[in-house]
């Protein structure tokens, strides 16, 4: 395995340059057991790692892709910043690994706050990254405003590692929050609950995340300023006309959305679907699907269903727009369905020929989202 | 050693031959009014906001519904015709303008919002709709859509989707790209697709990302659905003096250092402040060589702290004026010089260009001194009018194009600016796109793998390379003669449209 572990972009370039296998590509392994399992050897890309450039000034950071995402929040929360869209832990996954800044991106992977501040694709300044070709390129840019040539950084976040391997990477920062607090409200059925979160995202009051947690109910989350989360607590209270169930004050608020983001509700699942819906198709959903357990997140639009059985065509077709992606099951199960939502016809001969004009080999992450 | 002109690709004389022969087939797919051939009406299509580049296209079509469209991209691709397509017409980049050999498909009469979804915060349009109509839809019940690009009581959300458009308000609520939740459109090959729609984030590839900025390269959109926002509690800006642009340059980069993310940070120069307040009595400081307007929004607690903040910082920095507004009506006082700025520029030189390179915040200061000895290097005259938090600059080349050689020597100017935005770290265009403007400085930030990269992802949707020909990517092709003529008076189009 030693000879697949690059030390660096030009080692990457020379190995997929010449002919070879095709990989599966590897940094922190968090997210492995997502997409179709694939029968490859590993393209080991953990020794890429280390942050390249941090101007806390300029919002922006500069990292190889294996850096772990730990050590870039401890260094950003130093400086009073964070990443924007909020990665959530991978503990629904593999806890015993850690999650990188590359992975983190190549899943195009967003916690909470990803319904008011974007999501890590929108946070992706630019890369330098390998191609299936053995082509360094590089694709967007360092800088916070860029509409140069096409936004690789987007056709590449959520990609998964199918149409380059990731040496270098530029994100937009933003700065930490001083205070947060979150409001819980006791919620009678699913539509009522996303009906609350629309109201408290379609306010003034910044309502930065909006969850529905059956046995916990609905919570809207404020970040701020201290005196104007209090002031904007009074004022959103005050509009909706409702008397607060609970109301988390700043070290318990930052845990109770650090469960929500890993979705740790759904631990004991045998099987776990993720699905981004408009938010008001999510109680007909639900419906639909009879899940074993849920919970929404993103004002309604992220659905995290916990079902016995896989359920493939169920849910699916409770969709009507969105996507579904497994995020666990048996391997067996992930062999024989589609992981990723499958595409209409005409899209996905298009998602065929832009994968070959990365990788006309097919030897980046040959099959995973097939 | 001055910029090459901006060649246009050589048209194919075998379709202009077929001229005849293409309107009757275009005729077939449309009513006739809906197909333009007049020499005279085709003038009205010749050029967009770049105005120096002017071309007539073979025909100019407008279509009613998504199905003509289709109709006549497959027309198109069985007879080998290249098609430009085009919204408002309001691109700085050339991003419209045609080629001689093209069908320009004028997406003006998907002019129709089609639903507002107040309870999932979106809007359906169709591609046609300004930009500014959005917003005043749903302005009743306090929502809004938050890319402001300047000329927005003009320029199509379409538009706004093929250019990535941003505005003022991008620095804190983002671009195009990131308001954008689904299209229809459709394919060079009349293929009508639907990438998104009401939910985030796509569930395979991000097409629709890749759409967003295409420059229309890669398709025409059809129909656009956007998230809106609750429009903010309050908003009040702070109008600063500085002595020095070095000094406005470090204020900027400490609001932002200090956790400021305000909702507009725009800096005007020394030419810029004269020549707008003589143009709309903003009031405006006289005696300093920068202003900054920082703009905070919010809620109301919020903003009347970090207003107390931005002060301080601007004291600190040696600021010799410095007013919070008061009111409403101060606060768009503040806002009316700046918008007023290309218009006030254009009454002090017959002609000007507008550049559009981003930076580094941290290096403004040494770029805008650069740009001044470039200025006199080229012997033209400058004024700086930009997004100064987020790196974007707009340097204003003043230029009269009716001396010989002048223009020639502005683009050299440009150009240079441009490449001194890429040495500091930027990039080529913050927000206006490359279009023909910058297209042959690519390969300045781009090596020749970056761009064959993209490249194959322009064939990947358009193999024969039909779509909006000789944009965004360098090409060999020889230079049409009938390319660019020398018109003066370059910002009469669309002259009452504010600039910023």
């Amino acid at each position: 395995m030693d000879s697949f572990r690059p030390h660096n972009e030009a080692e990457l370039a020379q190995l997929l340059s010449v002919p070879g296998p095709a990989f599966e590509l590897l940094a922190g392994g968090t997210k492995r057991s997502i997409g179709r399992p694939m029968d490859a050897p590993i393209l080991d890309l953990s020794g890429l790692s280390g942050i390249v450039d941090y101007q806390p000034g300029e919002l922006v950071l500069t990292a190889r892709p294996a850096t772990a995402l730990v050590e870039i929040e401890a260094v950003l929360a130093a400086q009073r910043q964070r990443l924007g869209f909020e990665p959530p832990a991978a503990t629904l996954l593999d806890a015993s690994r850690q999650q990188t800044l590359g992975g983190v991106l190549m899943a195009n992977s967003s916690g909470s706050r990803r319904v008011t501040a974007g999501s890590a694709r929108d946070h992706f300044l630019g890369f330098r990254a390998v191609n299936g070709r053995g082509e360094a390129f590089v694709g967007g840019g360092r800088v916070v405003k860029n509409v140069t040539g096409f936004d690789l950084p987007k056709a590449l976040a959520g990609s998964w590692g199918t149409l380059a391997a990731l040496t270098e990477v530029t994100v937009r920062l933003v700065p930490a929050a001083e205070s947060e607090s979150t409001l819980l409200f006791a919620s009678t059925s699913v539509d009522a609950a996303v009906d609350l979160c629309s109201q408290g995202l379609g306010s003034m009051f910044e309502v930065s995340a909006a969850a529905f947690v059956p046995d916990r109910g609905v919570a809207l989350r404020l970040e701020g300023l201290v005196s104007s989360v209090q002031s904007r607590i009074a004022g959103l209270l005050a509009t909706m006309g409702r008397t607060v169930h609970t109301q988390l004050a700043a070290d318990e608020s930052r845990r109770f959305w650090q469960r929500i983001g890993a979705a740790e509700a759904l631990a004991g699942c045998a099987v776990i679907w993720r699905l981004s819906v408009a938010p008001r198709q999510a109680a007909r959903i639900l419906d639909d699907i009879e899940p074993e357990t849920f919970q929404l997140d993103w004002g309604g639009g992220l659905m995290w269903v916990g079902t016995r059985h896989l359920d493939a065509r169920r849910v699916r077709g409770a969709l009507r727009g969105g996507h579904a992606t497994l995020i666990r099951a048996p391997e067996a199960e992930r062999c024989a369905n589609a992981v990723f939502e499958p595409q209409a016809p005409a899209i996905a001969a298009i998602a065929a020929r832009f994968k070959a004009a990365f990788d006309p080999q097919n030897r980046l992450n040959p099959g995973r989202m097939s | 050693m001055l910029a090459p002109m901006i060649c246009l690709p050589q048209p194919d004389a075998a379709i202009i031959a077929r001229k005849a022969e293409i309107l009757t087939g275009l005729r077939a797919i449309l009513d006739a009014a809906d197909v333009i051939d007049d020499d005279l009406l085709l003038r009205a299509y010749e050029t967009d906001a770049l105005t120096a580049y002017r071309q007539r296209p073979l025909a100019v079509v407008l279509p009613h519904t998504t199905e003509q469209v289709a109709a006549v991209l497959r027309y198109a691709d069985r007879e080998g015709l290249p098609i430009v397509p085009r919204g408002a017409g309001t691109s700085l980049s050339g991003g419209a303008v045609p080629v001689a050999d093209a069908i320009v498909i004028g997406m003006g009469r998907f002019n129709r919002i089609l639903e507002i979804d107040y309870a999932d915060r979106c809007v359906v349009a169709q591609s046609g709709v300004t930009n500014l109509a959005i917003s005043q839809a749903v302005a009743g019940r306090n929502f809004y859509y938050a890319p402001d690009p300047s000329s927005q009581i003009a320029c199509t959300i379409g538009g706004n989707v093929a250019e990535n458009s941003g505005g003022v308000h991008c620095l804190k609520y983002g671009l195009t790209t990131h308001n954008v939740l689904g299209v229809e459109m459709v394919t060079p090959q009349g293929e009508v697709l639907r990438l998104g729609g009401r939910h985030l984030d796509a569930g395979h590839y991000d097409l629709l990302g890749l759409m967003i900025g295409s420059e229309g390269l890669l398709g025409i959109v059809t129909e656009v659905t956007v998230r809106i926002l609750p429009k903010p509690q309050t908003a009040r800006a702070v109008l600063i003096g500085f002595a020095t642009a070095t000094g406005a340059s470090a204020c900027v980069a400490d609001v932002i250092a200090a956790g400021i993310i305000p909702a507009g940070l725009e800096m005007m120069d020394g030419p810029a402040i004269r020549a707008a307040e003589d143009f709309v009595q903003a009031g405006y400081p006289l005696d300093v060589e920068a202003v900054l307007i920082v703009e905070l929004d919010g809620p109301q607690a919020e903003v009347d702290e970090l207003i107390g903040r931005v002060t301080g910082l601007a004291k600190r920095h040696g600021a010799t004026s410095c007013r919070a507004s008061a009111d409403e009506a101060e606060r768009l006082r503040f806002w009316a010089g700046r918008k007023a700025a290309f218009p006030a520029v254009g009454r002090i030189s017959p002609d000007y260009l507008c550049m559009d390179g981003s930076i580094p915040r941290r290096q403004l200061a040494s770029v805008l001194q650069s740009i001044a000895e470039l200025s006199s290097r080229h012997g033209l005259r400058v004024a700086n009018v930009f997004h100064a938090g987020d790196g974007n600059l707009h340097p204003l080349i003043l230029y009269d194009a009716n001396r010989p050689g002048e223009l020639d020597r502005a683009e050299a100017f440009g150009s240079d600016i441009l490449r001194l935005c890429v040495d500091a770290g930027g990039v080529l265009t913050g927000e206006h796109g490359v279009g023909i403007e910058k297209r042959d400085l690519m390969t300045y930030q781009f090596g020749p793998t970056d761009l064959e990269v993209q490249h194959r992802i322009k064939r990947v949707f358009d193999p024969q390379l039909r779509f909006n020909p000789g944009k965004v990517f360098p090409t060999l092709s020889r230079c049409s003669e009938q390319g660019r003529e020398h018109v003066h008076a370059a910002v009469t189009r669309h002259a009452g449209l504010p600039r910023f």
